[in-house]
């Protein structure tokens, strides 16, 4: 495995953030969702295992974005 | 960023913030606040309508100019550059996700102190490329004998500068064995098979053992950086999680266009920034004018389920929720015949089993539903 340092800042990889559950609990009230409604992202996934975010959990993922210059994102982690 | 800006935070995208915050220098506080909400009418009626068929849209978009792509694949002329595959064949190589890429390059960028020195460079690329026992010694098989023996050319070890025990502590290492002989030039080994197929197995082992390097990578040339900071290595092979694990390598700029390879090491997001990378760089190197929302609706479809799937029957296309679905792509008969032993059902949501029963599509107008109130 490689050290999470390096994966973490690395070019390619976006910022993940684990979210607390009240902010999901907005972010679902918001867009009117409920969690199988959202991208999934795996829990062996070297960025989540990096962070430390355990299934269930939903990451907020600020993107680069060629067209909206920034652009947020969310996962669950299955 | 000044005050009327701020109020149009996260309503507009920030590119097109900074944008009209660089078109409204000398512009006064209220012709500013009517460009703003001007900009933010436009933008909101450029948006995609719910029910949209967004996907049909990016499809027509990249296959349409996609029939203008060279069919044929492209090579460079040129001294120091790699043959890469390009055109259509490249960009099947994209959404098909190929294992392994016909042309697996990586690019590593040098940490600052150490870009500077061309030689130094050089040299540093030298070191990645592996190198096989093969091409530092005859190996044969004496089947009478049962034995391999290993004869090292000195020369070419030197050329190198590789030590001669460390190579024959190398082998036996890898080949967790004790060599018979190991005098002077040549290491004998008497591996105690039998059988003239596993003799040879055993040499060929022996031939594959890696004397330095980096496992995968066949070739390292040197480029000069685009800023004119000093040099950068392309590669002819990839392997980024050894390389991101050097001291001289910058580890936060290893790429590799392999998306297999980078969503492996790197994450799914990650693997899903390459495939818009390499997707649009098949685009613009074919002189192909598609907008990046097409390519980035595609990369997020292939990313959707958690891992990076291919477009087509192993990928996304067969695995679709709809029976008909499925049967209308490939393989027919087998989601059929399939469904039909399990009891499966269809739920008619989708847009293809609406089609094939007659019904009107849920796209568009035809997402609306009436309902009927108690």
């Amino acid at each position: 495995m490689l050290e999470a340092d390096f994966i973490l800042k690395h070019s390619l990889v976006p910022k993940h953030e684990v979210m607390s559950d009240t902010s999901v609990e907005r972010l679902f009230k918001k867009y009117k969702l409920s969690k199988d409604q959202l991208p999934r992202i795996k829990n062996t996934d070297p960025v989540v295992d990096a962070i430390g975010a355990k299934k269930g959990q939903v990451l907020k993922i600020s993107r680069d974005s060629i067209t909206a210059g920034k652009a947020v994102t969310y996962r669950i982690v299955v | 960023m000044t005050k009327p800006f701020d109020d149009y935070k996260g309503k507009l995208p920030e590119l097109i913030l900074t944008e009209l915050e660089e078109a409204a220098k000398g512009l006064k506080m209220p012709e500013a606040r009517k460009m703003l909400a001007k900009a933010l009418e436009q933008y909101e009626n450029n948006q995609a309508e719910p029910g949209e068929a967004v996907g049909i849209v990016a499809a027509q978009s990249i296959g349409e100019p996609g029939t203008q792509m060279t069919m044929r694949t492209f090579h460079y002329a040129g001294v120091a550059e790699l043959a890469v595959p390009q055109g259509l064949p490249r960009f099947i190589e994209i959404v098909d996700l190929r294992r392994e890429p016909r042309m697996p390059i990586m690019e590593i960028h040098l940490k600052e102190k150490a870009r500077g020195d061309e030689k130094a460079v050089i040299a540093f690329a030298e070191s990645l490329e592996d190198v096989e026992m093969s091409q530092f010694a005859d190996i044969e098989e004496n089947f009478s004998k049962q034995t391999v023996a290993v004869r090292f050319k000195e020369e070419k070890l030197e050329e190198h500068g590789i030590d001669m025990e460390e190579a024959k502590k190398q082998i036996e290492r890898e080949v967790r064995r004790r060599a018979k002989e190991r005098e002077g030039a040549s290491l004998v080994f008497e591996p105690g098979f039998s059988t003239l197929r596993s003799l040879r197995r055993f040499a060929d082992r022996i031939k594959e053992v890696k004397l330095c390097g980096i496992k995968g990578i066949r070739k390292a040339i040197v480029l000069p950086e685009k800023d004119g900071s000093g040099w950068f290595i392309k590669t002819d092979g990839t392997n980024i999680k050894a390389v991101m694990e050097l001291p001289e390598v910058d580890p936060t700029t290893v790429y590799s266009n392999n998306v297999r390879e980078v969503e492996e090491v790197l994450g799914l997001e990650a693997a899903r920034n390459a495939l818009i990378k390499e997707a649009k760089l098949v685009l613009d190197g074919q002189g192909l004018n598609v907008n990046p929302r097409h390519v980035m609706l595609v990369a997020d479809v292939m990313c959707y389920e958690g891992e990076v799937k291919a477009i087509g029957r192993q990928g996304v296309s067969g695995s679709k929720a709809s029976v008909f679905a499925r049967a209308a792509f490939e393989e027919t008969v087998k989601h059929l015949h399939n469904a039909s032993i399990k009891g499966h059902s269809d739920n008619l949501s989708g847009i293809t089993e609406n089609i094939i029963i007659g019904q009107t599509i849920p796209v568009g107008t035809g997402l609306v539903k009436l309902g009927m109130k108690e």
